[in-house]
């Protein structure tokens, strides 16, 4: 069989595994292009959902009734799952959490009590998501520490140089994003962990972007702390992994207290329970870490080289397509880029284009994505951005093409 | 005179307007038309506080007050919202505070653009609406 057909017919199958891309939306079939966003939920998500709440639900780590074991059980294998997936040392290291947002909250809140003190850094870069912003904003503020933000180049990259001054004894830590959310540009983390290493500095990434869309292993990275979350994944909303060393995990105190994360609580004073459930306070999203499961198997199942050439060729054809056509300025040129493209169409406000395209039925991100010093330095409003997974098709690209074309006639560009 | 009736009937006047556009592209190319129409805010107005928060695309919103009545002015950097605000606008402006305070925007709907009166929907139509209404009230639209 011709190689392209083959390919056609398995997306065709994959796609068949979600239910949403079956909609119309505005009297046209979705095309969707938020994958950066969240990503859909295949049947197999779907399912373990509702066969929990069916025939699983139960409160875990105190019941002795058998439904409590079970669940409790299924979800320290989820830990475990999580664990085998991004190859850390111990599943200990895995703690659950509603999101990447709850994830670098919690690592920044901790790690700063325990690890920061006045006139103390903590480098961020300007490309960071608010989520890993702010936290570290307001640690700063809160320790009487300093911020320090390493500069991005024209194209979109980290400025090295810059990051490398920025590398002085005061930094106690170095929290940057694997993958930019509004850019695509996917940043050499691996280099700059042996680079903040060699300095004596642990590093937190940001993975929210990159978790679907490559393999990552925790231990050949080395870095200290990895944030994700659940909803990029193809997994359930309120579900989000903080993976950490041990060694910070350990001397971190708690950043929630309540049921679950307790050795003794007298009137007088409260000892902390063991990892992970020291981090864990009350009743964790134990459905959505059951089903994340299903996540991380049907990512798996389709394997990591298919996954990364598929996107590759929906990013490049996209990217060729978009040349093609006059008055489009794309923002982030990196060498190494992820599935996403943000770009403008002449001085047409990325609101109104991402209006017209919704009446075409093509789900776009329009706005600055969270990431308000990036749109400050190209001096725009915002962007759109299309973001691509493995089920998209050539075709919708060449819907959305079609689409933007009614954009500039439309709005008369 | 108490006059919400001239609020009602400019709105029937553009709910007539709009049903002769049958899909959504003519439509949309009618609010971009609108959009020619709004008085514009004078560039000294375009401030921090007559910006209408919870919007994406910015709207700056001004009112003045002559012989009783309300006038807007504004602008935004997306066209479809400023159609949107200048729509909005073309009711309500030259109306006392009262009325204006009172006006039921029923025509939104009619039209087919509910889509806009979602929370979150960027544009803030509601959040403009709201602050029309507030530079009313502020007016004189107590008495």
């Amino acid at each position: 069989m011709d190689k392209t057909i083959a390919i056609t017919e398995n997306i065709q199958k994959i796609r068949q595994d979600f239910p949403i891309l079956g909609r119309n939306i505005n009297n046209h079939p979705l095309v969707y292009f938020d994958n950066a966003a969240t990503t859909h939920k295949p049947r197999q998500v779907l399912d373990a959902l509702v066969h929990f709440y069916s025939h699983e639900n139960s409160n875990i780590h105190r019941g002795v009734h058998t439904l409590a074991q079970e669940v409790t059980g299924k979800y320290e294998n989820a830990r475990e799952k999580i664990r085998s997936f991004i190859n850390a040392s111990y599943s200990h290291e895995i703690i659950f959490t509603k999101g990447t947002t709850e994830s670098i909250n919690l690592a920044a809140s901790s790690f700063s009590k325990r690890f920061v003190s006045s006139g103390d850094e903590i480098v961020i870069t300007e490309m960071e998501h608010h989520s890993n912003f702010i936290p570290w904003q307001i640690a700063c503020s809160e320790r009487s520490a300093t911020l320090k933000v390493c500069r991005i180049t024209d194209s979109g990259e980290l400025d090295l140089d810059h990051f490398r001054e920025l590398l002085t004894s005061k930094v106690k830590l170095i929290a940057v994003t694997h993958i930019s959310n509004s850019l695509g540009t996917v940043n050499p983390v691996k280099k700059i962990i042996e680079e903040a290493h060699a300095s004596g500095i642990p590093v937190l990434i940001d993975g929210a972007q990159a978790i679907a869309h490559s393999r990552v292993n925790v231990q050949e990275l080395d870095c200290d702390f990895y944030c994700f979350s659940g909803h990029k994944m193809y997994g359930p909303t309120g579900i989000g992994i903080l993976y950490g060393k041990e060694k910070y995990l350990n001397d971190m105190p708690p950043y929630q207290s309540g049921g679950s994360m307790i050795k003794k609580v007298t009137v007088k004073e409260t000892t902390f329970g063991d990892l992970p459930l020291k981090f864990e306070a009350g009743t964790p999203p134990v459905g959505d870490a059951i089903a994340l499961v299903a996540a991380v198997e049907y990512i798996e199942n389709l394997g990591f080289d298919f996954i990364v050439n598929r996107e590759n060729e929906l990013v490049n054809y996209a990217l060729d397509k978009l040349e093609t056509l006059s008055d489009i300025k794309m923002y982030g040129h990196a060498k190494h880029r992820a599935p996403v493209i943000s770009f403008l169409i002449d001085t047409i406000h990325p609101y109104d284009t991402g209006i017209i395209l919704d009446k075409l039925g093509i789900a776009v991100r329009t706005g600055h994505h969270c990431t308000q010093p990036v749109m400050d330095k190209y001096n725009i409003p915002g962007t759109v951005r299309v973001s691509f997974a493995f089920y998209n098709t050539i075709e919708e690209i060449d819907a959305f093409i079609i689409g933007i074309e009614r954009v500039k006639k439309i709005l008369k560009v | 005179m108490y006059t919400v009736e001239t609020i009602n009937k400019i709105q029937d006047e553009i709910v007539e307007e709009f049903s002769q556009y049958g899909d959504w592209l003519e439509k949309y190319e009618l609010l971009i038309e609108y959009s020619k129409t709004l008085p514009v805010i004078s560039e000294t107005f375009k401030t921090e506080e007559n910006l209408v928060a919870g919007c994406t695309s910015k709207v700056w919103l001004h009112a003045e007050v002559k012989d009783g009545n309300v006038f807007y002015s504004a602008d935004s950097d997306a066209i479809i919202t400023k159609g949107l605000v200048a729509l909005v606008s073309r009711i309500l402006s030259g109306h006392t505070p009262r009325e204006i305070m009172d006006a039921e925007l029923y025509s939104i709907k009619k039209i087919g653009l509910s889509e806009h009166l979602t929370p979150n929907r960027a544009n803030g139509l509601q959040a403009m609406i709201r602050k029309m209404k507030e530079y009313a009230k502020s007016a004189g639209g107590n008495d």
